[in-house]
């Protein structure tokens, strides 16, 4: 599979794969379950059009997410938008494409040429696509001429345009538009006169369809009722949305995809939610010079006492790498989201892979290690940004939360958020009166054999509250000290709160029958293509698995008892080089290494069930 | 008019100062920086201007990056909560700490090479934001604890003990705040106590970013013949531009000055920073002619010291952020984390 990703993303950097099951599609209909791929040029505005499609089928109450496959690029390249419904449930990146909406002339022959048989292609006319192939149903659309109709204004056709392929495919759906209009509506909840504009591109194309065409493929989309009571979202959003809720103070941060839709959903929330009635400000956000300032502005924080967080990815990682070893080394909480997106180097800015975890694991020089946490949902990205502060301030040292590009930039369905319930744990901080109790303290001692000590927090009125803090070598009491028994006795500490980590961190989710001889490990957002593989392997090829998703680095004793308890385990990861798998490597029994499996995805485009169940099918010799 | 003893001299040692510290109280560890190191008198004027505006040390975080400056913090001021960050990078750390701490002071103690060369970037853009911290440069020309090699604030054509010799041009970490538009700019030499003392104590005074580029030898490696940051050329070359005087606001002593000779500067805090003016068109509120001033007298090869430019009116970063009063730091739950009523409103409208 690997090495078939490679030549996809070599080829023409398409997200459209034929894959190996082009088989016909049967005749009759196939309901509430098709994946769209809307074809466009990067600006063009066709994401509000996208949308709006989107919300529809949620307001169908079926299962629905979409995916923006894009360049690194404002305007003119090519881009393209999927959308699954999946009466299952199913909300990962399908590998076939069922419908095509081909607006760029660009790469519309390649687009249609990709397709299965049985497809469906909804084009601009003049593209003149329909002799390419006899097996795929072509609709043709004069767009150019409809928008002229419902549009007078001519600059703003480019941008109206786009909601004509809305009312053709809804009618190519059945879907009914009293669903769309509520849709779009929302879409343009503050501008009436667009709304009405683009409405009115909506049922000309509807109509347009209605009039000229006869539906020549299985596709149609029938009310479920799947969706009541849930949102939609996507993680940057959530995450900023968990980082107001969980009492973040200080941002520091660098603009760098995918990760800023991230801190500017913070400002947002923190702009409605987080100013007092004199107008004055619960929050202070620095957009930095660089990324190194932005973890140093998080740890200046941090140690002055403040839930500090920023937000980057892999290039901002390698620049934060030397503060980051002094965070761990000298105690100090900070929370760090990482986006990730594909590397190495600059890489691919806006495609997704999940290759940082040895990165942030080991970010920094010496024995540097780090607490990670995984999201693999929305839901996760919210929770686990009130998580990490918490983490952060109780075990005293940098957290970093590992989140990716689809995860991040993506919308996805999700149950509503839930109001944390426990209070904030703002970690041992001593105050003036305790020092007087103790009559003073060591900084870096301790008193549990949890590895974690006391600070003090600047501007504490006592005269024994200061420390000096450093990222020299320093014994308890915070001075210089090169002494063997000093440094030794600092960094097994070091170790000690480690441990002390591994029982704070989110347990993995484990799904165990008992009876499975092969396990899965997957993270992030693998999570939703694992599932749905899971399903296909036991329905197509009778292979019963067992999962376990990873939520934390250190790793817990969930999973070396899920390894223990499989013949082979597979590790499912989007990366060339099996960062999970080396990590869980350096942390499981010797005996246990032998039983793992990889299979990878590293193609810039987010991971799809069918990819995974081909090669574990390979891999079993099924 | 009188014009002279602008700042009286003190009647006796005080044995505490205003808030009824001993100066025993602002003292630190013992240093261990070479004998004779300029950094260590910088060290002991600290002590000095801290003790005598009677700051409370408990209210001071004092900030440092890498390098024998970087170091000396821990040698004055031990009730100061302290912070030796990484090589370069220690103003973004001070930031941070003031955004989560408003209401304390930042002292940040760096070096010519932790300055003007790995935290160029840094040191820019605090000035730019006109964060409120007391920035000294303790500028000895050269990099001390790897063993001597050119900063690059050493003068072209300044000699090193092996005989090397700087061909390429000093970066004025003066003009070059000025031009970015820090709100106090001085400079001193670490040998001239009087004058280090009245600037120190005036830069407390003030709210906003201070820089101080205080030119402190290095006695083990850049103190020979042919070097410009010698004890003995800053003797020879050292131009004062005004002499420094200063009355504290806590002081009820009423100084008279002649303003044709003097420019009297209100600070922040209401203290009175007195500049007797040495140079001709000295004015301390023209950035230009500061940066114009700078530019001759380095031509010449002296060392310009004293106060430079004061802005004492433009707002601090952390005035800009229209912030709560109370430290973000320690605001409470309830003030932070918004009611259970504003997620489930922000959930109902994502459905």
């Amino acid at each position: 599979m690997a090495t078939q990703d490679v030549a996809v993303a070599a080829g023409h950097d398409r997200p459209a794969e034929s894959g190996s099951t082009a088989n016909a599609i049967p005749p009759g209909k196939k309901i509430n379950d098709l994946s769209i791929q809307i074809a466009t040029v990067n600006g063009s505005g066709s994401q509000s059009a996208n949308s709006v499609l989107l919300r529809s089928i949620f307001g169908m109450g079926i299962p629905v997410s979409g995916k923006n496959l894009f360049p690194s690029n404002i305007a003119g390249l090519p881009t393209w938008y999927t959308i699954r419904a999946s009466k299952d449930g199913y909300v990962a990146r399908k590998k076939e494409i069922d419908v095509v909406i081909a607006m760029n002339a660009e790469t519309a022959q390649e687009d249609v040429k990709s397709l299965r048989a049985g497809a469906a292609a909804i084009y601009e006319e003049s593209y003149q696509l329909s002799q390419l192939r006899d097996d795929v149903a072509f609709y043709p659309v004069p767009f150019d001429k409809l928008i002229a109709g419902v549009c007078p204004e001519a600059k703003l056709r480019k941008l109206v345009k786009n909601m004509i392929y809305v009312g053709v495919a809804a009618w190519l759906l059945e879907m009914p538009l009293t669903v769309v209009e509520p849709a779009l509506r929302k879409q343009f909840a503050k501008k009436q006169k667009a709304a009405d504009l683009n409405w009115g591109a909506v049922q000309a194309g509807f109509e347009y369809a209605q009039t000229n065409f006869t539906k020549k493929d299985p596709f149609v989309l029938e009310p479920m009722n799947e969706t009541a009571g849930k949102i939609i979202i996507d993680g940057n959003a959530a995450a900023g949305l968990g980082c107001v809720f969980a009492g973040c103070t200080v941002v520091m941060w660098y603009p760098i995809t995918p990760s800023t839709s991230l801190v500017e959903a913070f400002i947002d929330y923190a702009k409605k939610f987080r100013i007092e009635a004199d107008g004055k400000a619960t929050f202070a956000i620095v957009q930095a010079e660089d990324e190194l300032a932005a973890i140093g502005g998080v740890l200046g924080a941090g140690w002055a006492g403040a839930r500090a967080m920023t937000a980057t990815s892999g290039p901002g990682i390698s620049l934060m790498a030397e503060f980051s070893g002094l965070g761990y080394y000298a105690e100090l909480p900070g929370v760090i989201f990482d986006v990730q997106r594909g590397g190495p180097s600059t890489g691919m800015p806006t495609r997704n892979q999940q290759a940082d975890l040895l990165a942030c694991s080991f970010l920094s020089h010496g024995d540097t290690k780090h607490v990670l946490l995984i999201p693999g949902s929305v839901k996760e990205c919210y929770e686990m940004a009130i998580a990490a502060f918490d983490l952060a301030e109780v075990l005293q040292t940098p957290i970093f939360v590992m989140s990716d590009l689809d995860l991040g930039m993506n919308n996805w369905m999700s149950e509503p958020f839930v109001y944390p319930e426990k209070p904030m744990d703002r970690g041992r901080v001593l105050t003036a009166e305790q020092l007087t109790e103790l009559g003073g303290f060591a900084r870096y001692k301790d008193t549990d054999g949890s590895g974690i000590g006391s600070r003090t927090l600047p501007g504490t009125n006592h005269p024994q509250a200061a420390y000096f803090t450093r990222g020299t070598s320093h014994n308890e009491k915070t001075a210089y000290s090169e002494r063997p028994d000093d440094y030794i006795n600092n960094v097994e500490r070091l170790n000690r709160k480690w441990e002390t980590a591994r029982t704070l961190v989110p347990r993995p989710e484990v799904v165990q029958t008992g009876k499975a001889k092969v396990g899965l490990i997957a993270f992030g957002s693998t999570d939703f293509a694992l599932r749905e593989s899971r399903d296909q392997v036991r329905n197509e090829y009778g292979l019963e698995t067992d999962y376990l998703r990873l939520k934390a680095f250190p790793f817990t004793r969930e999973t070396v008892d899920f390894i223990a308890a499989h013949d082979r385990v597979y590790v499912v990861e989007q990366n060339r080089d099996a960062q999970m798998l080396s990590l869980l490597k350096l942390d499981i029994p010797a005996e246990l290494i032998v039983k793992l499996r990889s299979i990878r995805h590293f193609s810039g485009i987010p991971i799809d069930a069918r990819s995974i169940t081909d090669e574990l099918v390979m891999q079993e010799g099924l | 008019m009188a014009t002279t003893a602008i700042t009286p001299d003190a009647p006796k040692a005080p044995k505490t100062n205003h808030i009824g510290l001993q100066v025993l109280d602002y003292r630190g560890g013992k240093t261990t920086l070479c004998a004779g190191c300029g950094h260590n008198a910088i060290s002991e004027r600290i002590i000095d201007a801290f003790y005598e505006m009677g700051i409370e040390p408990e209210r001071v975080m004092k900030m440092s990056g890498i390098g024998c400056s970087s170091k000396s913090p821990a040698y004055f001021m031990s009730r100061s909560f302290s912070f030796n960050t990484v090589h370069g990078r220690m103003p973004s750390v001070a930031t941070g700490a003031l955004l989560a701490n408003k209401t304390m002071r930042s002292l940040g103690v760096s070096g010519d090479g932790d300055t003007a060369s790995i935290g160029m970037g840094q040191f820019v853009h605090m000035i730019r934001r006109n964060v409120p911290i007391l920035y000294i440069i303790e500028d000895n020309g050269v990099y001390g604890l790897t063993k001597g090699q050119f900063s690059a604030t050493a003068d072209i054509g300044s000699k090193l003990k092996t005989g090397v010799i700087n061909d390429l041009p000093a970066i004025d970490t003066c003009a070059l705040a000025i031009q970015l538009g820090a709100t106090f700019v001085a400079r001193s030499f670490s040998g001239d106590k009087k004058q280090l003392l009245a600037i120190l104590k005036a830069a407390i005074a003030h709210n906003g970013t201070v820089v101080i580029d205080v030119i402190s030898p290095c006695v083990t490696f850049n103190d020979h013949e042919g070097s410009t940051r010698s004890y003995k050329y800053m003797q020879e070359h050292d131009v004062p531009i005004a002499e420094t005087g200063f009355v504290p606001s806590f002081e009820d002593i009423a100084v008279e000055y002649d303003p044709g000779t003097t420019v009297n500067v209100r600070m922040h805090d209401g203290s009175q920073l007195r500049l007797k003016k040495l140079q001709e068109d000295y004015d301390p509120t023209s950035r230009t002619k500061a940066i114009e001033a700078l530019m001759e007298h380095g031509e010449r090869g002296e060392v310009l010291t004293g106060v430079f430019y004061v802005e004492t009116d433009k707002p601090s970063f952390t005035e800009l952020l229209n912030l709560v009063d109370e430290p973000l730091a320690t605001l409470p739950e309830e003030r932070v984390r918004p009611a259970k009523s504003v997620l489930d409103d922000v959930m109902q409208r994502l459905m």
